[in-house]
């Protein structure tokens, strides 16, 4: 008895640890180009500069709404950091083929990713959209965020300047 | 002996774990809840109050990965589940699980797991958790990929129904062929086309007294998709044996969908068209379910889907024993320095689309349209029905005036077939128009402010709607709101709809806790959209995740 609970408390420590640690790996999980192509997340890339992760939706204005306000100070952002924005739509097939009209009618700079059925969004647990995450060099996970209000790009900006 | 196989287990748990350098866990968690309380206005009596007067739905997803393995499971509470959820729902456990790992490009999932097959109008697995949907499969899949653009899976599972499984084994494979991808001539072609294939079989036992009903049931899909530069092109057709059902009134007919759609866009510009035909398609893997809790398949409904609430009071889902339909959308950003589109530009969206019944013929002069039985009724392809389901137009303009001020307006004309779409006896076609102003205002850094004014207009069913909202935001943390919806034109009770609502986020942790009474639709504030049913009340949601 003593060795299991041993056994277990040790299982529970190395868990902890990992769940303690700051950073964490992005998922790899296949996910389709507006093109139709399979694309896996391990080739997201941007040469040892930061990556942004953001989820979003064509029927989610608060969505819209941080991709339009990342849109006008882009060009500052990628001068200054070097950061690449990767929209991921998880609209389905209902709008799937829309989105790539919507996001060009947006002009929005980004590369822009679909996950119809949600796996991405699974393995990164998002509970709702928009939810935005940031990778550094390594494309580990430092920081995450879910919502947007106006002027939390400020914020997402900071945490870029970090890097 | 049990302890000592239990020591050992975790045992190598511990020591798997701990040779495992890259492993991480991660989870989320979400807990909406609500006390009720009567309202004779909404039809809300006592008696329809939940005895539990305070209602919670929870869950939590936990994730473990490792090099090429993962495994994760997911607990879900209801107790008991919120007014608008199934009651099947009330209860506790462990509801999905799953061990997965890729060895040698073979990707094996046993457990629970979802799927979708080209567009999902043959077969797809998904949830909705905030609406109460959940129809994954437990069972086994296998993905497989022998060369570079060649994507094989096949599976094989048993639907989720609520805290049980449906009684019908579903079993499907698909392929996904990336052709520029496998030949490598024409990797730098600057049109690239990719083909799919499906078939999927389910199996339910047939214990019908009167009628021979097929206990295998096949359907097939094939799948186009071509790209050329600024030009996208994609069709899916599928085919249905004869699938006697509750849903067809158990007909042997056999069912068809054809999806296609064509787009162009570039920088500041997009324009897409779809069109489609649904016939017969219900399928589900207990033919003697009526709703759609256990569908193998997704019929997508081509429509546009709104965010604002007055927008949200008539919308369209798809028809599946028949419907035709078409949709074009335009985005558009005027130029930044034109007339039009002063200092910052101006965005233009425009939609369009409408929904008609299939042209249905009886087989033969004595047998009724949709009889059981029987072979239900004849369809020519190319001829739309007679009967209107949907139509629908909107224009968005959104303009920044200046640093701190953007507007918006739109405008929706609706048309609501409202006996074929949810069964009211008495309302037949309602037209509606719609129109919204939303105004967002920077007050100063961090701080902003948004308004929404909306109006409904209709002589049919409830008559007119007015709702006003104010939304106060400081970034990065607080959410306050403040709406009210009014249904002044209905003729026999007019009722105010007022809520206020307040939330804190920090990070990827959300709380938000709202007070008032809310209409069925889809609730958008505080940066999140959810789907909510009606009620009058003091709401709680917590969300979080790691």
């Amino acid at each position: 008895m003593k060795r299991l609970i041993l056994n277990i408390s040790l299982s529970l420590i190395c868990l902890c640890a990992y769940a303690q640690e700051k950073t964490s790996p992005f998922p790899s999980v296949d996910i389709k180009s507006v093109e139709g192509r399979i694309v896996n997340t391990d080739q997201f890339e941007n040469d040892g500069k930061p990556i942004v992760v953001s989820f979003w939706a064509t029927w989610c204005k608060p969505c819209a709404k941080e991709l339009d306000a990342i849109t006008e100070v882009y060009d500052d952002w990628q001068d200054e950091t070097g950061v690449k924005v990767i929209a991921i739509s998880i609209d389905d097939s209902r709008n799937s083929a829309k989105v790539s009209p919507y996001a060009n009618g947006k002009d929005w700079p980004f590369e822009i990713y679909l996950d119809p059925n949600g796996d991405l969004k699974r393995a990164l647990n998002v509970n709702a959209i928009p939810h935005t995450f940031l990778l550094n060099a390594n494309k580990e996970i430092v920081w995450q965020h879910t919502s947007y209000f106006d002027g939390d790009e400020e914020e997402l900006f900071e945490e870029i300047l970090k890097l | 002996m049990k302890k000592i196989l239990l020591s050992l287990l975790f045992c190598t748990g511990a020591t798997y774990a701990q040779s495992i350098q890259n492993g991480s866990l991660h989870g989320n968690f979400q807990s909406n809840s609500q006390v009720y309380y009567e309202d004779a206005n909404m039809g809300i009596a006592a008696d329809d109050l939940p005895d539990e007067s305070f209602l919670t739905n929870s869950f939590a997803n936990l994730i473990y990965t490792a090099d090429n393995f993962s495994a994760g499971i997911r607990y879900e509470a209801y107790q008991n589940a919120l007014l608008g959820f199934d009651k099947r729902y009330n209860g506790e456990g462990i509801t999905y699980r799953f061990v997965q790992f890729k060895k040698d490009g073979l990707d094996v999932t046993v457990g629970d797991f979802y799927e979708q097959f080209g567009s999902g109008m043959i077969l797809r697995a998904y949830e909705e958790r905030n609406l109460g949907y959940d129809n994954a499969f437990e069972g086994v899949r296998l993905k497989y990929s022998p060369v570079k653009g060649i994507y094989l899976k096949s599976l094989v599972g048993k639907q989720r129904l609520y805290f049980d499984k449906a009684e019908g084994i579903v079993r499907g494979i698909d392929g996904e062929f990336s052709i520029n991808e496998i030949f490598e001539n024409m990797t730098d072609s600057k049109t690239q086309i990719y083909i799919g294939a499906s078939f999927v079989s389910k199996f339910q036992k047939d214990l019908d007294p009167i009628y021979n009903l097929p206990e295998n049931v096949g359907s097939w899909a094939s799948r186009l998709s071509v790209n050329h530069g600024k030009w996208n092109f994609g069709a899916e057709y599928v085919h249905k044996y004869n699938d006697p059902s509750a849903t067809n009134n158990f007909i042997f007919k056999e069912g068809q969908a054809l999806l296609v759609n064509a787009s162009y866009s570039r920088r500041g510009l997009g324009f897409s068209l779809a069109a489609k035909r649904i016939d017969n398609m219900s399928s589900n893997s207990d033919r003697n379910l009526k709703g759609q809790e256990v569908s193998v398949n997704y019929l997508p409904a081509l429509t546009k889907q709104h965010a604002y609430t007055l927008a949200t009071i008539y919308p369209y889902g798809t028809i599946a024993n028949g419907e035709m339909g078409l949709q074009a959308e335009l985005n558009y950003k005027v130029k930044k320095g034109s007339k039009l589109g002063g200092k910052y530009g101006m965005g233009l969206l425009v939609n369009f689309s409408n929904v008609y019944g299939i042209n249905k013929e009886q087989i033969d002069e004595n047998t009724p349209i949709d009889a059981t039985g029987t072979l239900g009724y004849n369809s020519d392809f190319f001829k739309v029905g007679d009967e209107k389901y949907f139509q629908e137009f909107s224009i968005e303009l959104s303009r920044k005036i200046n640093r701190k001020l953007k507007l918006i307006g739109t405008y929706i004309n609706t048309h609501y077939n409202s006996e074929r779409i949810v069964g009211y006896e008495y309302h037949g076609m309602i037209k509606a128009n719609i129109l919204i102003f939303e105004t967002q205002y920077k007050i100063k850094s961090k701080h902003s402010i948004r308004t929404e004014i909306q109006h409904l207009s209709t002589k049919e069913h409830e008559g007119n709607w007015a709702m006003g909202l104010v939304e106060y935001t400081i970034s990065p943390h607080y959410f306050f709101a403040i709406q009210n919806l009014y249904n002044y034109g209905n003729k026999t009770n007019k009722v105010h709809y007022p809520n206020v609502s307040a939330g804190y986020t920090k990070g990827t942790t959300r709380f938000a806790l709202g007070y008032g009474k809310q209409r069925q639709g889809i609730f958008c504030v505080g940066g999140v959209c959810r789907e909510v049913p009606k009620s009058n009340g003091i709401s709680l949601s917590i969300t979080t995740s790691f």
